[in-house]
C-alpha cells in the first residue's frame, strides 16, 4: 500500500478499533491470597506504592479508609471523629445493611454496555461504598486504594457513592499495583450519585504498569444544585488505559467538572475521555485536559458536551504536549447543542516545548534538561484541579516526581 | 570585563548585527541608545547565547573568557545576569519557583528585594509573565535579574511601558545594585538615566556603534536632533563624542 492510501485508511478506521483489547481469557481470578487486616499491618511495599497514588496508610489527614487487595477487602473504617457523618465500607456489606442500595447498583452503567462491564456484572470482586450523610461536611478526604497484588490477575470492582443533600467531601481513589505485577487486567465500575445542593470532589490516581490494562467505567447522577468535580490522574506507562465517564446534570443548576492531567509514556495506549450531559435547567460542565506524551505513546483525549436545557452552558480545554516524534496526541473534542440559548465551547491546543521559553529558563541558570523538566511541571499544572490544601500537596508531590524524573 | 571583537550576527538569514566592537570595564555602567531595529535587543540575546542568533564572524569575550560558543547557562554561571524586554510567557510556572527555587535566595534578601520592588506575595504565586503588565514585566525581570547576584548585568529597556512610579523604584534599585557592578543598559528613550549615574554611553546604528561618550550628552543630542543626527555622525566616521 502507498504510504497516501495507508494514510487514508488510518484517517478512516474508527479509533476504537484500535484500542489494544485486553484478551480476557489470559487474566486468572478467584486468589483470595489475602485476609482483613489493620491497615498498620499492610506489608512495606504494599505501603509503599499505595502512598505512591495518594494514599496515606497512617490515615493523616484522611476521614476514612477503604484497602481492597486483588478480591479481597483487607481493611475499611472511619475515624472516630466523622463517625455518624459518613458511611464507608464494602459494597457487599453495604448491600446486605440497605435494602435500598440495590436501587443504586447498576442503575447509572449499563452491565451490558460492553464487554468489560459484562466481565463485572458477572465476575464481582466488591468495591468500596461510601454515603456522606445529609448535612455532612467532611474537613479530610476519605482515602480508596484497589490494588493488584497477583501477576495476571483480573480485578473488577464496583463502587457505589452516594452524597446525601447539602453534604461536602472529597474522595481520593489509588489504584495501583505491586511492583512484581507486569500483567493485567482492572475494571472499575463507579456510580456516583450528587444529591441536591450536595458538593463531592472525586480524585483518582491511577499507577499502573507497560503490561497492564484499565477500563474504568464511571458514571455520575446531579441533583438540583449539586456540583461534582472528578480529577484524574495517571502517570505511568499502561498498555492500555480507555474511559470515558458520564456526568449527567439533570436537577437545575447542576455543575460537573473533569480535569485530567495525564503523562503518557513508553508505548502507553491512552484514550481518556469525559461526557457531560447537561438536562437540567441552567446546568454547567467543564471538561479540561493536559496530557504530555513522549518515546512513543498514543494519546487520545475526547470531550463531549451535551446542551439539551436552556441556559446550559460548557466548555472543554484540551492542551497537549508532545516530547517526542514517535509520540502522538489527538484531540476530540465535541459539542452537542440541542435547545436554543444553550452555550458550548471548545478549545484544544497541541504543540512541543518551545526553544524560546528553555533558553529564558537557562538564562536564570538552570540547564536545559531542568528548564525542559519545569515546563513539563508548569504544563501539568495541579492548580487547575481545585484540590483542598491537604490533598494539593499530595498530587503536586506526585507529579512533580515525574517530571523530575522527565 | 565583556569585550566585544568585530562581531557580525545574523537572525534568520538576515544580517542584524555588523562589525561590532564594544568593550565594558569592569564597573562601569555603558548605556547603549539606538533607534527600534537597530539591533540592541539582538547584541544583548547574542551576549547570552540565543539559538536564534548566529555568530557569523568576531568574537565575545567575558572575564578574558571566549564565550561565543557557550551554552547559556555557563555563561551565566560565570556572572552575566539579563533582564528582557518581551520575556515569553511561562503557563505553570510561578516567579517564586524561580526566584526561591532555582536561584535559592535566602527569605531574609528575597524579602528586601520584593520589598524594594513592590512585589507582593500574590504575585510571586502568578504564573511568569502570563497577562503582566508592563511595570509587572519589568519588576520582574530584575527581581529574578538581582536574585542571581551576577557580576555583570544586561538590561534590556528598562524604562519602556513603565509609569513613573515604577520607573522610579526600577531605577532606584538599580542604581543602588549597579554602584557595585558592573552592566550594559538599553535605552530607547533614556528615561532610566534621571535614576543612575552610567559611565559611558553607545548609540547603536544599523548594528554598527556610531558614536561612544558621555551619556548624558549623548541623550541631550538624541532628544535634541533624533537619531537622524547618529545617521550623519555614522556618515562622517565621527565615533567619539565628549
Amino acid at each position: 500500500m502507498s504510504s497516501d492510501g495507508h494514510e487514508r485508511a488510518s484517517l478512516n478506521s474508527s479509533q476504537e478499533d484500535r484500542v489494544p483489547a485486553p484478551d480476557i481469557k489470559e487474566f486468572i481470578r478467584g486468589v483470595k491470597r489475602w485476609t482483613p487486616c489493620p491497615l498498620a499491618s499492610l506489608p512495606n511495599d504494599v505501603a509503599e506504592r499505595s502512598i505512591q497514588v495518594g494514599i496515606k496508610p497512617n490515615e493523616d489527614d484522611r476521614s476514612g479508609t477503604y484497602f481492597q487487595i486483588d478480591d479481597v477487602p483487607v481493611f475499611h473504617g472511619i475515624k472516630r471523629a466523622f463517625e455518624n457523618r459518613v458511611e464507608m465500607t464494602s459494597v457487599r456489606q453495604a448491600l446486605q445493611r440497605h435494602e435500598w442500595l440495590k436501587d443504586y447498583f447498576w442503575r447509572l452503567v449499563d452491565s451490558g454496555a460492553d464487554e468489560f462491564t459484562e466481565l463485572a456484572y458477572r465476575d464481582w470482586d466488591d468495591g468500596y461504598f461510601v454515603r456522606i450523610l445529609e448535612g455532612q461536611k467532611l474537613t479530610f478526604p476519605l482515602q480508596a486504594c484497589l490494588f493488584v497484588s497477583t501477576d495476571r490477575f483480573n480485578q473488577n470492582v464496583h463502587n457505589v457513592i452516594v452524597a446525601e443533600p447539602g453534604s461536602d467531601a472529597q474522595i481520593i481513589t489509588g489504584c495501583t499495583i505491586h511492583p512484581s505485577v507486569s500483567r493485567g487486567l482492572h475494571v472499575g465500575i463507579t456510580e456516583i450519585y450528587v444529591k441536591r445542593g450536595a458538593r463531592l470532589t472525586f480524585t483518582m490516581v491511577h499507577g499502573w504498569a507497560p503490561g497492564f490494562d484499565a477500563r474504568p467505567r464511571t458514571a455520575v447522577l446531579l441533583e438540583e444544585g449539586a456540583t461534582f468535580v472528578s480529577n484524574y490522574i495517571c502517570l505511568s506507562p499502561v498498555r492500555s488505559l480507555q474511559m470515558y465517564p458520564v456526568a449527567y446534570c439533570a436537577g437545575e443548576g447542576a455543575r460537573a467538572r473533569f480535569n485530567s492531567i495525564l503523562y503518557v509514556k513508553d508505548r502507553s495506549y491512552v484514550d481518556v475521555g469525559a461526557r457531560v450531559v447537561l438536562d437540567g435547567k441552567g446546568s454547567r460542565g467543564e471538561i479540561v485536559s493536559r496530557v504530555v506524551a513522549t518515546e512513543a505513546a498514543q494519546a487520545y483525549l475526547r470531550g463531549l458536551l451535551v446542551g439539551r436545557r436552556e441556559e446550559c452552558k460548557g466548555h472543554i480545554e484540551c492542551m497537549g504536549l508532545l516530547l517526542s516524534d514517535r509520540a502522538s496526541i489527538h484531540a476530540i473534542p465535541r459539542l452537542d447543542a440541542e435547545a436554543r440559548g444553550v452555550e458550548l465551547t471548545h478549545e484544544a491546543a497541541i504543540g512541543k516545548i518551545a526553544r524560546e521559553q528553555v533558553e529564558y529558563l537557562m538564562t536564570r541558570g538552570l540547564s536545559k534538561e531542568e528548564a525542559e523538566a519545569l515546563l513539563v511541571r508548569g504544563f501539568m499544572d495541579v492548580s487547575i484541579l481545585g484540590l483542598p490544601a491537604t490533598l494539593y500537596e499530595d498530587i503536586r508531590r506526585i507529579v512533580e516526581s515525574v517530571s523530575r524524573a522527565h | 570585563m565583556l569585550r566585544i571583537e568585530d562581531l557580525t550576527v545574523e537572525v534568520a538569514g538576515r544580517t542584524v548585527i555588523k562589525d561590532l566592537t564594544l568593550e565594558v570595564p569592569k564597573g562601569e555602567t555603558h548605556v547603549l541608545f539606538g533607534p527600534n531595529g537597530s539591533g540592541k535587543s539582538t547584541l544583548i540575546k547574542t551576549i547570552v547565547g540565543f539559538s536564534d542568533y548566529r555568530v557569523v564572524k568576531g568574537r565575545i569575550y567575558f572575564k578574558d573568557r571566549d564565550i561565543t560558543d557557550m551554552p547559556i547557562n555557563e555563561r551565566i554561571r560565570l556572572g552575566i545576569g539579563v533582564a528582557f524586554q518581551n520575556p515569553p510567557a511561562l503557563r505553570g510556572v510561578k516567579l517564586k519557583d524561580l526566584v526561591s527555587g532555582f536561584l535559592g535566595r535566602a527569605g531574609d534578601e528575597l524579602a528586601s528585594l520584593t520589598r524594594a520592588l513592590n512585589i507582593s506575595n500574590e504575585f510571586l504565586e502568578r504564573d511568569l509573565n502570563v497577562n503582566f503588565s508592563g511595570g509587572e514585566v519589568k519588576r520582574s525581570e530584575i527581581l529574578q535579574l538581582l536574585a542571581q547576584r551576577p557580576e555583570f548585568v544586561l538590561i534590556d529597556e528598562p524604562d519602556s511601558g513603565v509609569d513613573v512610579e515604577n520607573l522610579e523604584r526600577i531605577g532606584k534599585v538599580l542604581n543602588s545594585y549597579l554602584s557595585g557592578s558592573t552592566g550594559l543598559l538599553i535605552t530607547h528613550t533614556g528615561h532610566i538615566l534621571r535614576y543612575l549615574n552610567a559611565t559611558k554611553g553607545h548609540v547603536i546604528i544599523h548594528g554598527t556603534i556610531a558614536c561612544s561618550g558621555n551619556p548624558l550628552r549623548i541623550l541631550t543630542q538624541i532628544l535634541h536632533e533624533g537619531y537622524g543626527w547618529c545617521e550623519k555622525c555614522l556618515l562622517m566616521g565621527m565615533r567619539e563624542l565628549h
